[in-house]
């Protein structure tokens, strides 16, 4: 059973609530915290070797450590509570069902950057997330762990829920900045930095729900301790969303040191593959990364096992690995079609494009184009090679990285499942009534001997 | 229609203007909007973006340009009950496709439109955080999960008998 640390409370009934939270030991934390110094507590985050969990992996110590402190200029923590990566759902887990180990992470870290206006910025489908964030902010102000001179500290702190309303790009910390501001979510040309100038032009920090729920226990057992828990720079534990075709899809927290194939099939997770169907392909890391094969997802081009942590899933770069990301495993059954899955992602980043860079604006809806030719049958063996010249054309050439994110998942599939592609080229007629099926993706992999 | 919030919205206004420091109020925005939004009708009308723009002391246009940006906000009129229906990679695989065929097939119109009687839109939606939950539909404030033929069904009962 892996060590949980986030949901270790997740079986008591009522943990939403500040009596029942309190009594299971919540606030300690925070009690522990207004002891120490902001710089010790930012010590200890450095120590834990913990690193953002939307997707970019960037340690967060090292990030609040960039934190300018100008004289007489408030500075502001963010959370980045725009969750809106195809396969994840993990923040809405944490915000629905432990609000309070929520809002006692964002105290913590508050009080550490010296925020005395903290921002929740959550995705506005998630309607009735702020109604159970707003009622344990106003439990925890009515014991004393918000408004004026929290713990006799001096130290005064509020926190805000703020509302988004339907942008995937709000969740790239400077489009959530603009959008905060009541702005179109255009993200902003780095640098400045938001730890020089964020939000209103004043330093600002944006971390993940997760993220700043992890402070919890980092502070519990102290940044040495958590680094202990993992594996390597995996540290501490992650939380996991699981969709697509298994038998258990939902959130889990692990410790990154199973293997994928255990996580897939043990029944302690995902708990295998539903109607005795095989695993053709996932997508370990949200959307955006690379899609692997069955065979170069359970075990690394050199035909060890892969684990579920950052270095082991992105053993062999994007040649035979992928990435972490932000933790949305998305598990395809033999029955799906790759060619299908990947239109789908190419409408979803041209939807969500700003518009603002044109090799991203003109380059997704292009390969929307394209892949829905290929999919209805209409594609030619061109337009596979056309595809690869885009999606190189946008990596790199934007702003902000929804460019990559919209060029990754189409070069991965066409790096893995170009057989798939040509299938649908060469038979039109039958692609429109069956799937390729498994083929040979799950064929063990060649290992050359080593001279 | 007068476009005016009631005393009451009135008081919500400010309380949200409230939370942003001081010559920020237009961060408010996009929290207003969604007051609006919900209190004229379900989708913003010009006149009711003018409105909101005078109480955050912005131009129109700044309001505009805000509200043509997010996808929650409607710039056109919409039905009584908004069916938004993921239909994104892990909803895909789930069989999203098929529910959104079903529901085109049973209230008799096409993806945007909405019903004669002015009480369905369909709007198949991008990923809207649900995945594991697939497929699913946001309806106002809700989410509607583990979608089957049969729920579409009960649902729509549900509703036109409200």
């Amino acid at each position: 059973m892996a060590k949980k640390i986030l949901l270790e409370n997740d079986h008591i009934e009522g943990i939403r609530y500040y009596d029942t939270y309190r009594k299971n030991g919540g606030y300690r934390a925070a009690e522990k915290a207004f002891k120490m110094s902001p710089a010790d507590i930012v010590e200890e985050v450095k120590k834990s070797g913990l690193r953002g969990r939307g997707g970019a992996g960037f340690p967060t110590g090292m990030k609040w450590s960039f934190l300018a402190k100008p004289e007489g200029v408030p500075r502001h923590l963010v959370c980045n509570a725009d969750e809106s990566e195809p396969g994840t759902f993990k923040d809405r887990y944490l915000m629905e069902f432990h609000p309070h180990l929520f809002i006692e992470g964002l105290l913590i870290s508050s009080f550490a950057l010296g925020s005395n206006a903290t921002y929740v910025y959550i995705r506005g489908e998630y309607a009735w997330i702020p109604d159970i964030l707003e009622q344990a902010i106003a439990e925890a102000k009515n014991n004393g762990w918000l408004g004026k001179n929290i713990l006799g500290s001096g130290f005064d702190c509020e926190i805000y829920v703020h509302r988004g309303a339907g942008a995937y790009i709000c969740g790239e910390e400077t489009a959530l900045i603009e959008s905060l501001e009541g702005k179109r979510g255009n993200p902003r040309m780095k640098p400045p930095f938001p730890a020089i100038q964020g939000v209103w032009m004043r330093p600002t920090v944006v971390n993940n729900v997760e993220t700043l729920a992890a402070v919890v226990p980092i502070i519990n057992l102290g940044g040495d301790e958590y680094a202990k828990i993992g594996v390597g720079k995996s540290t501490g534990t992650k939380l996991l969303s699981v969709c697509g075709n298994v038998n258990k899809p939902g959130v889990y927290e692990i410790d990154m040191t199973c293997t994928v194939e255990e996580f897939i099939y043990s029944d302690e997770y995902c708990g295998g593959i539903p109607k005795g169907r095989k695993l053709k392909a996932c997508i370990p890391g949200g959307s955006s990364v690379p899609i692997l094969p069955a065979n170069l997802l359970l075990k690394t081009a050199k035909g060890e096992a892969r684990y579920m942590n950052y270095e082991s899933l992105s053993d062999g770069g994007f040649a035979t690995g992928s990435m972490m990301g932000s933790g949305g495993f998305i598990v395809l059954d033999d029955a799906q079609c790759v060619v299908r899955h990947t239109m789908t992602l190419a409408r979803f980043y041209n939807h969500e494009s700003c518009g603002q860079c044109s090799p991203c604006r003109e380059g997704t809806g292009w390969m929307y184009k394209i892949l829905k030719n290929l999919e209805y049958g209409k594609g030619k063996m061109s337009d596979i090679d056309l595809l690869w010249d885009i999606q190189r054309r946008i990596e790199g050439n934007t702003i902000c990285p929804l460019g990559d994110a919209a060029a990754w998942p189409v070069a991965a599939a066409i790096r893995h499942f170009r057989d798939e592609f040509e299938w649908h080229v060469n038979n039109p007629e039958e692609s429109q009534t069956r799937n390729f099926g498994l083929a040979h993706y799950a064929d063990p992999i060649h290992v050359p001997a080593s001279a | 229609m007068a476009i005016k919030f009631s005393e009451q919205k009135l008081l919500e206004v400010q309380a949200l203007i409230s939370h942003y420091p001081e010559g920020k109020e237009k961060s408010a925005l996009i929290p207003l909007l969604h007051l609006a939004q919900d209190e004229f009708g379900g989708w913003l009308d010009a006149p009711v973006m003018d409105y909101v723009a005078e109480l955050l002391n912005i131009l129109p246009i700044e309001v505009y340009e805000v509200a043509t940006f997010y996808s929650m906000f409607n710039t056109k009129p919409v039905g009584k009950y908004l069916l938004e229906v993921c239909r994104t990679g892990p909803c895909m695989l789930n069989g999203s496709d098929e529910m959104i065929e079903y529901i085109k097939e049973k209230l008799g119109i096409s993806e945007g439109e909405t019903t004669p009687d002015g009480l369905f839109t369909l709007k198949p939606a991008e990923c809207l955080g649900a995945c594991g939950y697939a497929p699913m539909m946001q309806l106002g404030k809700t989410y509607r999960e583990h979608l089957t033929k049969e729920k579409v069904d009960q649902l729509i009962a549900e509703l036109r008998g409200k």
